[in-house]
């Protein structure tokens, strides 16, 4: 048996409204026989009537109406289309859900699923990763699973935890990544894994770039370089422990992810380990985003926008050289 | 299961005054109102209150219409000129004071300030600066409702001809219609958005013409009236708890202070303090109490001695009490402690 990591989301959120009356999947065209853009909610809305249910195009709305109903001891999903069009929603998610428990003492057990990442032809508007803008803001729980396990486990953490959850899933990995199957229970969110254990470089990744860096480090071990592959797994909360130990290890710091170059999550990694762990690199600490542009269209672009195997084997070599 | 309602066709609403004792109820809520407003006033004025002081004054006959209605179980989601609802709905004065006043006592600890206060375990929901976020809030906590199988609740939230204009509020009305919740928006033209007159502001001939563009049913009443505006209001909660479609009520009035206290208002021109919107609805509401001899001079004096009173324990209750201190800040945005990844600790 084989389970794509859409299929995973889809077992997550039936086990979920199978397991849970309080959790119900709010969002554009996630209803009906139709069941979402992705998928990823495909025959939820039969097995679960009245629990899927299709918004009008108001991410705004569909936010607050999901602040509301968790107010009231709902557990709502709010499935947006793309994760670019939640910037349409950030007021309800950064000042509304994101401030409630500090102001008001009383959290807002939301989920907000966002299709994160580029595929090819995509463009500006259907490929982007927001993980960053969400982490910056205080309030707010920020995960990006890179593997099937972790998009199924987590996704049911998400919805269990009483704090707003904006979930970065990745496309891109929706129908290429694929498991065994599905494991009972995973890490606590929070907590980094170590996806590939190594002593000369430590790549910290997350997300669907996380597959190119193995991918690199696979390339380098014939070249008898072990590198070190951290998985975040969430940006917030950001696992500085597991990253200090790692670059303990190895002295030797690069950070991969697919969101623009300034500030975001790769900075944060670097600016931790670097004011918190100084004495253990022995080299400047890198990192690789996106370009500095909004997202082009063409493949030809687009495959030299976003961090590949080549680009992060570059900035690798050059570190490991010093 | 959560379902959304079926539609249903139009009716009416009936036009009866109000009984007196709801009617004296109302004006005692609307006095306690301007009575701690004004006070509240005198103490920004003389230096006591930081940050913004926004009060209702020309609103309360609109607002106590608003908040007495509701019961325990329903939603209400207030504005900033809505302390007559608030008070009516159950909001302890004392919250107001130390909201104000910076006590660490306070609903929000100091965290926040002014007319962000809540209280949502109670229903009363928490607003946020940023005009019409709370309309679709209101929406979802009314679908959890009757997804959770309850009966017989309302929500009523409040906007201003200014916030109506946002984004945010054309989704919230267009989502209360489509998911069919037992809604009452009360929207109050005051005729100013901060310095921004009508004609800056929309376009349309009657604010209430957008209900029937969501779906919703529309009525205009007069805000100075308070026998209008609880017959109106009233009898739209009547019907919101019957489970008719969700409702707009738009009232007219003349906002008879500033945007904020901190702001003299110079802008209102001459020619709009003597519109008849411009009648300060306490004055009218008294008079009518006089015209129809609902109480003597005694009783009104009483009343206003009593509204000081209680104003004043509430003032001094918060004076006394300290301010939050920042090195007690936990300064922790989440419940769940355990996920805080302290960005910002220096280790």
């Amino acid at each position: 048996m084989s389970i794509t990591y859409l299929e995973a989301i889809r077992e997550a959120q039936a086990k979920l409204l199978r397991d849970d009356d309080r959790v119900f999947i709010y969002g554009q065209d996630v209803g009906g026989s139709f069941g979402g853009a992705f998928k990823a909610t495909k025959g939820l809305a039969k097995e679960f009537p009245g629990r899927v249910l299709n918004t009008p195009i108001s991410e705004d709305a569909m936010v607050g109406t999901a602040i509301g109903a968790a107010l009231e001891g709902m557990r709502p999903i709010v499935e947006m289309q793309f994760a670019d069009f939640s910037s349409t929603a950030l007021n309800q998610i950064l000042n509304n859900a994101g401030t409630h428990y500090w102001r008001t003492n009383v959290p807002v057990p939301i989920t907000v699923r966002l299709p994160s990442g580029g595929t090819k032809g995509s463009g500006p508007f259907h490929s982007q990763s927001m993980e960053s803008l969400y982490a910056h803001y205080p309030g707010l729980i920020v995960m990006t699973p890179a593997t099937v396990e972790d998009v199924y486990t987590m996704l049911i953490e998400a919805v269990a935890i009483d704090d707003p959850v904006v979930f970065c899933e990745h496309k891109y990995l929706y129908y290429h990544l694929k498991a065994d199957k599905l494991p009972a229970n995973g890490l606590p969110t929070g907590k980094a894994r170590i996806a590939r254990e190594g002593r000369d470089l430590t790549i910290v990744a997350y997300s669907a770039v996380l597959h190119e860096c193995l991918a690199v480090a696979e390339q380098f071990a014939g070249d008898g370089f072990e590198i070190e592959v951290v998985d975040l797994r969430s940006v917030r909360p950001l696992d500085t422990d597991t990253v200090l130990a790692s670059v303990a290890r190895t002295g030797r710091l690069l950070c991969v992810g697919e969101s623009f170059p300034w500030g975001g999550a790769t900075a944060e990694v670097i600016a931790r380990v670097t004011s918190e762990g100084f004495h253990l690199l022995d080299a400047a600490p890198q990192r690789i985003n996106a370009k500095d542009t909004p997202i082009p269209y063409h493949p030809n672009l687009w495959a030299a926008h976003h961090p590949n195997a080549k680009t992060i084997a570059a900035k690798a070599r050059n570190l490991l050289r010093e | 299961m959560l379902q959304t309602a079926q539609r249903s066709s139009k009716g009416s609403i009936s036009k009866k005054a109000p009984p007196h004792e709801q009617f004296l109820e109302a004006f005692r809520w609307m006095l306690l109102a301007r009575t701690l407003e004004d006070k509240l006033v005198s103490l920004y004025r003389g230096g006591l209150i930081t940050g913004g002081v926004y009060v209702g004054r020309g609103q309360e006959a609109i607002s106590v219409a608003c908040g007495l209605f509701l019961q325990k179980g329903d939603i209400f989601a207030p504005l900033i000129r809505d302390q007559a609802g608030r008070s009516a709905f159950g909001e302890p004065l004392v919250d107001v004071a130390r909201t104000y006043l910076g006590s660490r006592q306070g609903p929000m600890r100091g965290r926040d300030g002014n007319i962000h206060r809540g209280r949502p375990r109670d229903g009363q929901f928490a607003m946020i600066s940023h005009l019409g976020a709370m309309i679709s809030v209101t929406v979802g906590a009314l679908m959890a409702k009757r997804f959770k199988g309850e009966k017989n609740f309302v929500g009523l939230t409040c906007i201003g001809e200014g916030g109506m204009q946002t984004g945010s509020t054309h989704e919230g009305l267009n989502i209360a219609a489509v998911e069919q919740v037992p809604l009452v928006v009360v929207a109050t033209n005051n005729h100013y958005a901060y310095s921004t007159p009508n004609d800056r502001e929309f376009a349309c001939h009657d604010l209430v013409d957008r209900a029937k563009g969501y779906g919703f049913e529309g009525y205009n009443i007069d805000g100075t009236d308070l026998a209008n505006c609880l017959d109106v209001i009233g009898s739209a909660v009547k019907r919101a708890r019957a489970g008719r479609p969700p409702q707009l009520v738009v009232a007219s009035v003349l906002r008879l202070s500033g945007h904020g206290e901190h702001d003299d208002a110079s802008y209102v021109t001459q020619e709009i303090k003597s519109e008849p919107f411009a009648r300060d609805c306490l004055k009218c509401a008294e008079k009518t109490i006089v015209d129809l001899n609902l109480a003597d001079t005694e009783t009104l004096r009483e009343w206003r001695e009593d509204a000081a009173a209680q104003v004043d324990r509430a003032i001094s209750t918060a004076q006394k009490e300290a301010a939050p201190e920042a090195d007690e800040e936990d300064w922790c945005a989440l419940s769940q402690r355990e996920l805080a990844d302290h960005a910002e600790e220096d280790k």
